[in-house]
């Protein structure tokens, strides 16, 4: 199979779901001939002409306002946000216009759009351009939120994120825009709320969103060393959860540890956690761990910033404290 | 008063009969609030009904419009049907939004109202929006945003006018002044000519009566069709008056208005009466049958709000409906 970027997995899903629906059009700052300061939207203005590829001043909130009003009227926009940081930008219209607007319209109107964002840190891009923060999107009914954590899943569930029928919002790493990955040349679709369970094993479970799926599974590299096996679950979508396959590894190995790289205070790994607990608490055999982003804004300097962000390193110590009957916190 | 805008008695008399219709809408879910029959707070319109009426007859039912948390007289306006309305109000499964919206939410999508909006400015994306897809496809309609003196403080205006004028987007920006933003008068929160920011991005902007029905629809309706060729966006300011508070609750406000000026707004500025007079006196209606059509609306109301009040709740099981649509 062939193995194409992150980034050209982007670009193919944006192209094929264009070609496929001429009510698609993407929106946002430098999207068309720049292609994106990470140029990934590049050679669509060519296909698709600048009335489909539409670069915008630099008003987040009013081309996200236009994009929530296309979509009620019958387009598909797929909005860029260049910086997930930005969505603070445009939380009116994403969480008080575009979330809303189906339920309450009693059903009336619905809102099928894409936010194609990003997060990740240590790009050395200090702490307005290198949050994480989709836990505050996942906090809004409405909203559904897709982590794709490689190129093939990156395709898959922006082609559906399209073609769904409500707001989504997609953070890709920014950090792994030239990550290959095996990709098919033919056409597939990722459905929502299915998690991935990407290795097997049965004293540990390592869940990782995102690029900390990759976290995930260097650690499980440095415990297969120690003849420990370990689980590893990427969800895929943190809304809709599939906590079926999360709660069923959680009771076959008793042991869990989630990474995430939002902030770990109120965030998606704590979210996680408690579904665990309060679902699968009588087949654990240890405290399910969270394992975030330190609760700092993120730092510049590159010896503080590698502080702040989980590694795989810290993920194996965790697990092998856990499975070892240590506590990982003290009492 | 405007000049005939044309010879159709029958057009005078339908904005005759919307402007009653909503000024009788808004007696009556006043009166609901009074007798604690409505739950929550609702903002009346009474007094601008010229704006929404004058804009909306010269609009088509595929033209869309937003509107505001004072948004009864835009929704009535557009086409909605009362009883519809007051169930909503009343939090009622027949309402518009199956009780999901209330008073701030009520969209009516079959009638082009892409909906109310509680938080001030907050529509004025999604009207661009209307409008950018109307151009995308082709389609031939125009999106009108109404919003209203207080809105005009909202930075996405000028973002979303900035791109509107840059593609030429079919949509225009009507601002309802009332004079009052809340419980604080206009000249203390907007610098300047209202009409200068729609100009500084190359809009042209209009300023008009929005007591008079008739000099507001000839505007809008020269306007809407320019709009429909290619030639907007167009911005308008109506000057107008709210002859009941922020909101129904906001009984007491001498402290930012005085009762001489609301009185004098009702007696002399009074859209309905203003309309009225002039059907008497060119001899297109009479007194008396500007009367039956009042009585008429009246009962009309009268009869949709008991309708709504002893309309169904929604069943418990649509709490969690309609968060996410099912897509097929």
């Amino acid at each position: 199979m062939r193995s194409i970027t992150l980034s050209q997995a982007v670009n193919e899903a944006i192209a094929e779901e264009m070609r496929l629906d001429s009510s698609v059009f993407l929106i946002g700052e430098d999207v068309a001939e720049a292609g994106t300061p990470f140029k990934i939207t590049s050679g669509l203005v060519e296909e698709f002409g600048t009335e489909r590829v539409i670069d915008t001043p630099i008003s987040e909130p009013g081309f996200m306002g236009l994009a929530v009003g296309a979509a009620m009227t019958g387009s598909r926009p797929i909005v860029d946000i260049m910086f997930g940081d930005f969505l603070f930008l445009i939380m009116d219209q994403l969480c008080n216009q575009a979330a809303k607007a189906h339920y309450m319209s009693g059903g009336k109107l619905n809102v099928p759009l894409v936010v194609r964002t990003n997060l990740g840190a240590t790009r050395r891009s200090a702490a307005q351009h290198s949050q994480s923060l989709h836990a505050l999107v996942s906090h809004i009914p409405g909203l559904k939120v897709a982590m794709p954590s490689s190129a093939y899943e990156a395709k898959g569930l922006l082609k559906t994120a399209i073609r769904d029928d409500n707001p989504v919002v997609i953070f890709e790493d920014k950090l792994m825009y030239q990550d290959k990955a095996d990709v098919p040349e033919d056409e597939y679709l990722i459905p929502f709320g299915e998690a991935a369970v990407l290795q097997e094993g049965n004293q540990v479970t390592l869940i990782g969103t995102s690029s900390m799926r990759q976290v995930c599974e260097e650690a499980a590299l440095i415990l297969a060393d120690e003849k420990i096996s370990v689980e590893i679950i990427d969800p895929r979508t943190l809304v809709p959860l599939d906590e079926k396959t999360i709660l069923n590894s959680a009771k076959k190995t008793g042991r869990v540890v989630v990474v995430d790289e939002g902030h770990q205070n109120f965030g998606v790994t704590a979210e996680i956690a408690s579904r665990i607990s309060e679902k699968a608490f009588y087949h654990l055999d240890a405290p399910v761990i969270r394992m975030g982003a330190m609760d700092v804004p993120v730092p510049f300097s590159p010896v503080l910033e590698d502080l702040t962000v989980p590694t795989a390193e810290k993920v194996a110590s965790n697990a092998r404290k856990i499975i070892a009957g240590e506590l990982v916190h003290e009492l | 008063m405007a000049k005939k805008i044309n010879t159709n008695s029958e057009s005078y008399l339908k904005m005759y009969s919307q402007m009653v219709k909503i000024r009788s809408f808004e007696d009556q879910a006043n009166q609901l609030y009074l007798d604690a029959k409505m739950p929550g707070l609702t903002h009346m319109y009474s007094g601008e009904e010229a704006v929404a009426v004058g804009i909306c007859e010269a609009l088509t039912v595929k033209d869309k419009i937003t509107s505001t948390h004072r948004g009864h007289g835009h929704c009535v306006a557009k086409g909605a049907e009362l009883k519809q309305m007051f169930c909503e109000l009343l939090g009622k499964e027949e309402g518009y939004c199956r009780g999901k919206g209330g008073s701030m939410h009520i969209a009516d999508q079959s009638n082009g109202n892409l909906g109310a909006n509680a938080i001030v400015g907050g529509s004025m994306g999604i009207a661009t929006g209307s409008a950018l897809r109307a151009k995308l496809n082709g389609d031939s309609d125009v999106t009108v945003c109404f919003f209203g003196d207080g809105a005009t403080a909202q930075g996405l205006l000028y973002e979303v006018m900035n791109m509107a004028a840059l593609w030429n987007l079919p949509v225009i920006y009507a601002c309802e002044n009332n004079g009052y933003s809340e419980y604080t008068a206009t000249d203390e929160i907007a610098a300047g000519d209202i009409l200068d920011r729609a100009r500084a991005f190359g809009i042209e902007a209009h300023k008009v009566d929005g007591q008079d029905v008739l000099a507001v629809n000839k505007l809008a309706t020269d306007l809407v069709a320019r709009a429909r060729k290619g030639e907007g966006p167009f911005f308008i300011e109506l000057i107008t008056y709210r002859y009941h508070g922020h909101h129904v609750g906001d009984i007491n406000r001498t402290y930012y208005r005085s009762k001489e000026e609301e009185e004098d707004w009702k007696k002399n500025k009074d859209p309905i009466k203003i309309l009225g007079d002039w059907l008497v006196s060119e001899k297109i209606a009479s007194d008396d049958e500007l009367q039956i059509i009042r009585d008429n609306i009246a009962a009309e109301a009268h009869v949709a709000v008991q309708y709504a009040l002893e309309a169904s709740y929604p069943n418990s099981n649509e709490v969690d409906m309609h968060v996410y649509m099912e897509t097929t």
